[in-house]
């Protein structure tokens, strides 16, 4: 099937059924030791360095709550609009895994931390979309609750292992506190989906809860996927899809699962509550384990930890010190800068960069200026050269100052693009280069007037064209004598002379 | 004579033995009489007669550290040291080693005590007559063909038979208390929460309390003081300082009021073995000065199967964690991870055990929490509303240790629930997380009997003094097994 078959395809599914989805979002909180551990959380060390007798469950340990957590998660209850439990309880969820120490996970069940609550999202998908701005829908998604549990460790099965099909334990990630952030099942779209976790890991990363690198596994969500008919109101039986570590596997993994389920309701054939696994390579779901299979995890709370009881002046400290949320920062943005919706979206949408505009904004006569370097220029560099705007060498105020050297005229905006490609990786002062290179723009008239003369003295037939009203010759013109000053001079000044030479306007 | 610890402490404090006479008597016990009655199961020698000498040291640099300095201790073999095997008396941790001391191994430490040796205990702490052990059963030193009493026996034996002045146990359900009236010492098993857990291989966390076996309430006292206090790594450690109220045992009973369950003393469980001893018990405290008061404890009917619902739910989920893939005994020549979980736990515990988890699974299953495990929290809470309310009429509840004395080794291994329901006066201070002590309190057919003496949450203070009241006007804590030698 073509791509084009295969979208009118799904749109007639769309037409006939309508998605239900909800996520499970476990992300890993920005600690420097484990939850119930001293053991430090780094990534990339060698296999179980970082474990003390409590991750690996040895006889007679016993789990101690990390404080820090227990702020984090907070910090996301306030920034969800959720309630923040003043008390909540920690539950064994037991179940044998060879990378599971205990034999249990310690998780919260019946008494999460944080419980109802919201995220806004933007449907138009945010950072790279197009759309006008008036397609842009926004979104309440509910959060129906965000719960504090530890990570297991990894199993690796290690073929490598010279003749071996032994399956190695590496216990560094056993005991990382994570947090267990729950959707309703809002939304209706594997796009929707995406953009609800765009904007989640957007706001875990500003408000310093979560680095939510995916790459490194501190963002990982699990689909819950079910479809009705349109115009019905009860909710058809969903399934679950484990493990998408990727926003293409999320988007792609969920139109897998709305096309299976499609094909089976339109043969009559009801759709049974499993786990299920998207294989990326196939771009296809199936079945992993029955629900009626499923473990019994036989919760029960904790006997060796009590309680999580949080004082509201805690939850106060901590609404006093949270950062500014994306969305405030997007309203900011759009009244203190005069930005457009979008525009500032797109800002907020890349942390860093929101931070360089405000920077650079400051120093700047005109904050639309600047935010065009920034999200054209700025970028372009930045990606080309594959560098973190945090790790540029052009900090705002060398931007800032490039931008003065462009909008007083004495530097081309031309010249200055390419003085801003060696700011970005080798830095420096924009006047001071500008000099050292001679790219000062020429000003003096009678110098541009002297090349304009000697240009129409040495191309008759162009600037005859020109005078019979053809504009197409001009630009010929203008790089002869835009090349003759070496890219100093104003192309506008440039073609003002010109025209004046030559139709005597 | 120098085989209680107020016996060792007075000797080292007049210069009269040194510690490391003392540790080599206790060495010397432990091989030979606590090897005997199978109370001892791993004796720690060398490290600890270096230690001993460093004691020595001290006391003639005048810088004790404690009462405890320099006296040899047991501890039971579920609370773990440094270096040392820690076995649980179970084939599944076979070979281990802990890499880290027990919290109340580093008080030990720090108090200046001496480590000597490991102690028998039923598998797991499961049991009430330390013979679900690998190491097979311990021994009772009034009568070797009787059980010493569980799941703390090994303790309860060498302390009785002399080996140490004292020695540690768990208390899950009465293992302290329950073969300390079998062997005729004190068993103490403080409020929860006193004794930090850490370190101490848990059986069920919400009842599992370290406590002491000596010869004296006041000895206790000593101990308590050295082990107790807030431990950081224990989340269910009392946020209180160390219990610090040994000096102020005054022995006055004038005026206690002292409570007697009505149901304790109903139905045909208790024997008069028991019943005899206890009543002529009370019948002294209350010619002592003591107020008897009768009380109701109207749940004491459910505790025995509110108790063994909750603690077996919790045991199923700590004992998870003994499945071959990371420490103890793996099964041999397994190919996959279903049989290496399958057949490491099959052979690695034993039917006890086995038992305890398969009942703690189902009462923790889909389907039957509510039925088994959610009913049992509510009785719990009753239980403790029934002591609360007891408690507003009495200073300290008083009444048997267990319904009868020591009985034959095998008599009850086959018959789990005969065994269980003797639990029965024991298991409501785990329930409740009470203080309780047994005290030896007579004799009958030449076996000792137990008095319990339980009082309200952090009130040590006031359950050590009646109990040394009553031990200052009495001598059966004085009494010793015939036959187990006497000090070299």
């Amino acid at each position: 099937m073509s791509q084009s078959e295969q979208s009118a395809m799904f749109e007639r599914i769309l037409q006939r059924y309508e998605p239900v989805i909800g996520l499970e979002v476990h992300t890993h909180l920005k600690t420097a030791s484990k939850l119930f551990s001293p053991a430090p959380v780094e990534y990339g060390r060698d296999p179980n360095h970082d474990v003390h007798p409590i991750d690996i469950g040895l006889p007679g340990v016993l789990p101690v709550l990390n404080e820090r957590v227990v702020d984090l998660a907070i910090r996301l209850g306030l920034a969800t609009h959720s309630t923040v439990n003043l008390r909540s309880v920690f539950s064994r969820k037991n179940y044998f895994y060879p990378d599971l120490p205990k034999g249990y996970q310690i998780s919260q069940y019946e008494e999460p931390i944080v419980s109802d609550g919201w995220l806004e999202i933007d449907h138009s998908g945010g950072a790279t979309s197009a759309d006008a701005e008036g397609a842009r829908a926004r979104q309440r998604v509910g959060i129906t609750r965000a719960h504090l549990e530890e990570d297991a460790g990894k199993s690796v099965h290690d073929s490598a292992v010279a003749g071996s099909d032994d399956t190695r334990i590496d216990l560094n990630r056993a005991g990382v506190p994570l947090l267990e952030i729950v959707s309703e099942p809002d939304l209706r779209s594997a796009e929707a989906a995406s953009a609800y976790l765009k904007t989640l890991r957007q706001l875990l990363r500003s408000i310093e809860v979560s680095d939510a690198d995916m790459e490194k596994g501190q963002f990982r969500c699990d689909a819950n996927v079910s479809l009705r008919k349109r115009g019905q109101t009860e909710f058809g039986v969903r399934t679950e899809i484990k493990n998408l570590n990727s926003f293409a596997n999320v988007e792609g993994a969920i139109r897998a699962e709305i096309i299976r389920q499609s094909e089976l309701l339109d043969d009559g054939i009801e759709v049974v509550q499993a786990t299920m696994h998207f294989d990326a390579d196939r771009g296809r779901t199936s079945v992993m384990r029955l629900k009626e299979n499923a473990d019994d995890y036989r919760y029960f709370d904790d006997p060796d930890l009590i309680p999580l009881l949080i004082s509201k002046d805690r939850i106060e400290v901590i609404r006093s010190e949270m950062p500014e949320l994306p969305d405030e920062k997007r309203a900011r943005f759009e009244s203190q800068y005069a930005l457009s919706s979008k525009d500032a979206g797109l800002l907020v949408a890349q942390g860093g960069v929101a931070d360089f505009f405000e920077a650079t904004a400051q120093n700047c006569a005109s904050s639309k200026t600047a935010f065009n370097w920034i999200a054209r220029d700025l970028t372009k560099e930045l990606n080309e050269q594959s560098i973190e705007v945090e790790a540029s060498l052009c900090k705002p105020e060398d931007l800032a100052a490039l931008i003065g050297l462009v909008e007083s005229g004495r530097l081309t905006a031309r010249n200055a693009r390419d003085l801003l490609t060696d700011l970005v990786s080798g830095g420096g002062d924009p006047e001071a280069l500008m000099a050292e290179r001679g790219l000062e723009a020429v000003s003096d008239s009678s110098l541009i007037e002297g090349f304009v003369d000697e240009v129409i003295a040495s191309n008759e037939a162009a600037v005859e064209s020109v005078k019979g009203g053809d504009d197409k010759p001009l630009n010929f013109l203008m790089g002869k004598v835009m090349q003759a000053t070496q890219g100093k001079a104003s192309p506008g000044e440039v073609r003002t002379r010109l025209i004046e030479k030559i139709r005597g306007e | 004579m120098m085989d209680t610890l107020e016996e060792q402490r007075a000797g080292l404090d007049l210069g009269e033995v040194s510690a490391r006479e003392l540790v080599e008597r206790a060495l010397g016990r432990a091989e030979g009489i606590g090897a005997e009655l199978n109370a001892v199961v791993g004796v720690r020698a060398e490290a600890a007669l270096v230690e001993a000498e460093a004691s020595d040291a001290r006391r003639r640099e005048g810088s004790v550290l404690s009462p405890l300095d320099g006296t040899p201790v047991l501890l039971k073999d579920n609370i773990v040291m440094e270096g040392e095997p820690t076995t649980c008396a179970s084939k599944i941790l076979d070979g281990y080693h802990s890499p880290y001391d027990a919290t109340a191994v580093e008080r030990l430490r720090e108090a200046g005590a001496i480590v000597v040796g490991r102690t028998n205990m039923d598998e797991f702490a499961m049991g009430s007559s330390t013979e679900h052990s690998v190491f097979g059963p311990s021994r009772n030193p009034w009568d070797r063909s009787r059980s010493c009493g569980g799941s703390s026996g090994g303790s309860a034996a060498a302390v009785s038979a002399g080996v140490t002045g004292y020695a540690l146990g768990s208390d899950t359900g009465g293992s302290v208390r329950q073969p300390g009236s079998f062997c005729g010492v004190v068993g103490m098993k403080p409020t929860y929460g006193r004794i930090s857990r850490f370190g101490l291989v848990a059986f069920a966390s919400s009842l599992d309390q370290i406590g002491p076996f000596t010869r004296s309430a006041r000895e206790c006292a000593w101990v308590l003081e050295a082990l107790s206090g807030h431990d950081p790594r224990d989340s269910t450690s009392l946020p209180e300082p160390a219990w610090s109220g040994g000096a102020e045992l005054d022995e006055s009973i004038s005026g206690i009021r002292i409570g007697v369950p009505r149901e304790y003393f109903q139905g045909e469980g208790l024997s008069a073995d028991v019943s005899e001893p206890v009543h002529e018990s009370l019948a002294d405290l209350e010619s002592a000065g003591a107020e008897l008061v009768e009380i109701d404890l109207p749940h004491t009917e459910h505790v025995v199967s509110t108790y063994y619902l909750i603690a077996t739910a919790e045991a199923s989920s700590n004992l998870a964690r003994y499945d071959g893939a990371r420490f103890g005994r793996r099964a041999a020549g397994v190919d996959n991870v279903d049989e290496m979980y399958r057949r490491s736990r099959s052979e690695g515990f034993g039917p006890e055990v086995k038992r305890r988890i398969l009942l703690g699974t189902y009462v923790l299953s889909a389907g039957y929490y509510d039925a088994y495990y959610k009913k049992a929290q509510q009785v719990r809470t009753l239980v403790r509303q029934d002591f609360d309310r007891a408690f507003e009429r009495c200073d300290v509840v008083a009444g048997p240790t267990y319904p009868q004395v020591a009985f034959p080794i095998g008599e009850k291994v086959d018959d789990p629930m005969r065994l269980y329901l003797g639990d029965v006066y024991t298991v409501s201070a785990n329930l409740a997380g009470l203080p309780g002590i047994s005290l030896p309190c007579g004799e009958a057919s030449g076996l000792p009997v137990g008095l319990q003496l339980m009082a309200p949450a952090l009130d040590e203070k006031t359950l050590l003094n009646v109990a040394s009241g009553f031990q200052g006007r009495t001598d059966h804590h004085l009494r010793r097994p015939g036959g187990v030698g006497e000090s070299e």
